[in-house]
């Protein structure tokens, strides 16, 4: 085994570690952490099978298989942040009722609040 | 019955313009069958809006958290709803629409019960008639809404505009975050809504800056047209 997998998949380990102990903590929820699993097990299986780059390259019809680690992993990026975008754009519109409901709700109470000191 | 009318006026750093706004609109006397309240909508300002509002007898409705114009406008809207007005009517914080010119959309609704009137100030050109830049783009959004929705509006960036019941629920359930102005006119307009047009005069501002600043016009443009775009296409009856 060459020196450079050694490294990589101790650092695979380590990273899958960390994102345990992030859903565990609760800092992270699990529905996010699936991608970031899925690729984590990616990288061991690629780190331990070395000639599966090729093989999966040769599959597609690509030349040189660094290129299609590349494509590949702009094509997920990219999938994931347009996700991110939606969660987002999501959690926008939750904090725009939310703030409206409770400046109508204050106003509301302070309203009765006058109401009984008249 | 009179009709209720809510005059929703939102603000974001207005301390210099809005006393001046407050008392006039207090001392504005409609036409017998409105019965108004005033409602502003303080959108997290940094300076002494809150304080100075709270010192007249008028709702105010404090936004813990900015929104932006539409977001504020929509609270007044969603007010309104809860509380069963008639009428909404926008007016923004800065003295842009002086509170005489109330009485002309009061009395155009009268007339047409359009759904939704707005204040225009280029019907007749009289007052405040904004840059050419601005006129420009007002011309650009004049035509892409004629083209989507095949009404005429000539000044669909006016804030200055009267909602009724049918409206105010549309608004509550669903207006756009930024600029909302033209957008919206697609909005009601897709929900069968009669949209008139009256002339108005307006001043230029009195305090605080425009929610629409030089570097961000081209922005704007792009955003409205994807806003208005995509309103359009999108299904009636879900969002919000």
């Amino acid at each position: 085994m060459a020196r450079i997998q050694i490294i990589v998949i101790i650092i695979n380990l380590l990273f899958l570690l960390y994102i345990s102990k992030l859903i565990v903590k609760g800092r992270l929820r699990e529905e996010y952490a699936i991608v970031w699993i899925i690729c984590t097990i990616f990288l061991i299986i690629f780190s331990f099978w070395r000639k599966g780059l090729d093989v999966v390259a040769k599959l597609f019809g690509v030349y040189e298989a660094p290129n299609l680690v590349f494509t590949a992993f702009i094509f997920v990026i990219l999938i994931y942040l347009l996700h991110l975008s939606v969660v987002n754009s999501k959690l926008q519109n939750n904090i725009k009722k939310l703030t409206q409901d409770m400046s109508i709700l204050k106003q509301s109470i302070e309203a009765e609040k006058e109401k009984q000191q008249d | 019955m009179p009709y209720k009318l809510l005059i929703i006026i939102p603000c974001y750093n207005e301390e210099a313009s809005i006393a001046a706004l407050l008392q006039q609109l207090l001392q504005l006397s409609l036409p017998g069958q409105f019965h108004k309240t005033i409602a502003v909508v303080n959108d997290c300002s940094k300076d002494r809006t809150a304080g100075i509002v709270s010192g007249y007898p008028v709702v105010l409705l404090n936004l813990p958290v900015n929104l932006g114009i539409g977001g504020a406008m929509q609270t007044g809207y969603r007010y309104a709803q809860e509380n069963g007005f008639d009428l909404a009517v926008q007016m923004d914080g800065d003295g842009q629409h002086p509170p005489a010119e109330l009485h002309k959309l009061l009395v155009d609704w009268l007339q047409t019960q359009a759904n939704v009137i707005i204040g225009s100030r280029f019907i007749v050109k009289q007052g405040y008639q904004s840059s050419f830049m601005r006129r420009g783009g007002i011309g650009y959004l004049h035509w892409l809404n004629k083209l989507l929705t095949g009404i005429h509006v000539y000044d669909s960036t006016s804030g200055f505009r009267l909602f009724d019941k049918k409206a105010i629920a549309i608004a509550a359930r669903n207006y756009p975050d930024e600029y909302p102005e033209p957008e919206s006119i697609v909005i009601f307009s897709k929900q069968g809504l009669t949209i008139a047009e009256t002339a108005v005069v307006m001043q230029e501002r009195q305090g605080g800056q425009s929610s629409i600043r030089h570097f961000s016009q081209l922005y704007y443009m792009v955003k409205v047209t994807i806003a208005i775009f995509f309103s359009f296409i999108r299904k009636n009856s879900k969002h919000g």
